[in-house]
């Protein structure tokens, strides 16, 4: 794999971003369980719960999935399922194309498949990483595994259990992804120049995010900042030239 | 009931368009160009969309949010640990919004 040509073993490499995603991974173990109750109310059998888990593997479009779900078949929305599912994870192109440097020019389409294991969690590790001159697709994928495993396990728990489980907000546990997100973002500091960039996403992030249901404020808010953050950067060399 | 295959075709739609998005950013970085603006905008991206994940939960009209924020920050700053962080951020909440309906 691309990582033989880096000084880190992968295995060393693949459990550090392991290791690093396990404060987040307790926030995604909360939701799993809860996904797998509500999985359960909305008529899928433990075979499609397995599956929908292991193969699209992503929060958000699951549960988006869950309120369009019938038990019966001959209803089941199977458009608007896909359809959801595209529009809610729209997002990750903006996460995804951030991760090219990790890989090498040649072997790209080998280097895509591994996106299968891209999360908001353990991409987020990874650009922390990469932020402090760190990180390897080892890392990423090791992250990836754990954020899997959580999931899988907690769905499938949450599925047998059935009843009502807590909202994890009574636990404040829907808080560890905002705590580790925004300690994340804290080390990513460089300098004042950081500054407008972040509060154009924060800001764009929040009007969207109260306008619209769903993760589209993640894509606007990403879009706008790194745009503005871009722009600026730009125009400050050209004044400078 | 096992499955049907009106399921078995809505779930592995959804599982491909997924791949199908999260590799697209990768391959579609590939095209942009190595310096200037395309160069720039990558860079900015990944504090932005942390920035876009984290404003809105903090903004819940509580201030219970807004208080683990400030010890979450506090904690990382001092210990510059991600875990640490995160433990105070939840504990803070929890207890805040424990004393918030109390």
């Amino acid at each position: 794999m691309s990582t033989l040509a880096s000084p880190y073993r992968f295995s060393d490499q693949f459990y550090a971003g392991a290791r690093a995603c396990i404060p987040v991974c307790i926030s995604v173990a909360a939701y799993g369980l809860v996904w797998g109750v509500l999985a359960r109310g909305a008529g899928l059998s433990l075979f499609e719960v397995a599956m929908m888990s292991g193969l699209v593997f992503a929060g958000s479009a699951q549960f988006v999935a869950l309120d369009l779900w019938t038990a019966t078949p001959a209803t089941l929305p199977v458009g608007p399922l896909v359809i959801a599912a595209l529009i809610v994870n729209l997002r990750y192109l903006l996460l995804t194309a951030t991760l090219r440097p990790l890989y090498p020019d040649k072997g790209l389409w080998r280097g895509a498949l591994s996106m299968y294991l891209v999360t908001d969690e353990n991409w987020a590790m990874t650009v922390g990483a990469m932020a402090r001159g760190g990180g390897s697709v080892a890392f990423l994928l090791g992250g990836g595994a754990l954020a899997w495993i959580s999931w899988m396990s907690t769905n499938l728990i949450g599925y047998g259990l059935g009843s009502a489980i807590d909202d994890p907000a009574r636990w404040g546990l829907d808080f560890a992804f905002t705590a580790t997100f925004l300690a994340l973002l804290l080390g990513m500091w460089k300098g004042r120049s950081d500054l407008i960039p972040w509060l154009v996403a924060a800001l764009a992030a929040i009007v969207t995010s109260h306008f619209v249901d769903g993760s589209w404020h993640i894509l606007v808010g990403g879009l706008a900042g790194s745009l503005v953050g871009a722009w600026i950067e730009v125009r400050k060399h050209v004044h400078q030239s | 009931m096992f499955t049907s295959p009106e399921a078995l075709t809505a779930i592995v739609g959804m599982a491909l368009v997924t791949i199908a998005i999260k590799a697209s950013g990768l391959l579609l970085a590939d095209r942009l160009p190595r310096q200037g603006f395309g160069a720039a905008w990558l860079r900015h991206i990944p504090g932005a969309v942390l920035a876009a994940l984290v404003a809105p939960a903090l903004v819940t009209g509580s201030p219970a949010e807004i208080v683990a924020a400030v010890a979450t920050g506090g904690v990382f700053i001092l210990s510059r640990s991600l875990f640490a962080a995160m433990a105070a951020g939840v504990a803070t909440v929890y207890l805040v919004r424990l004393l918030l309906v109390g």
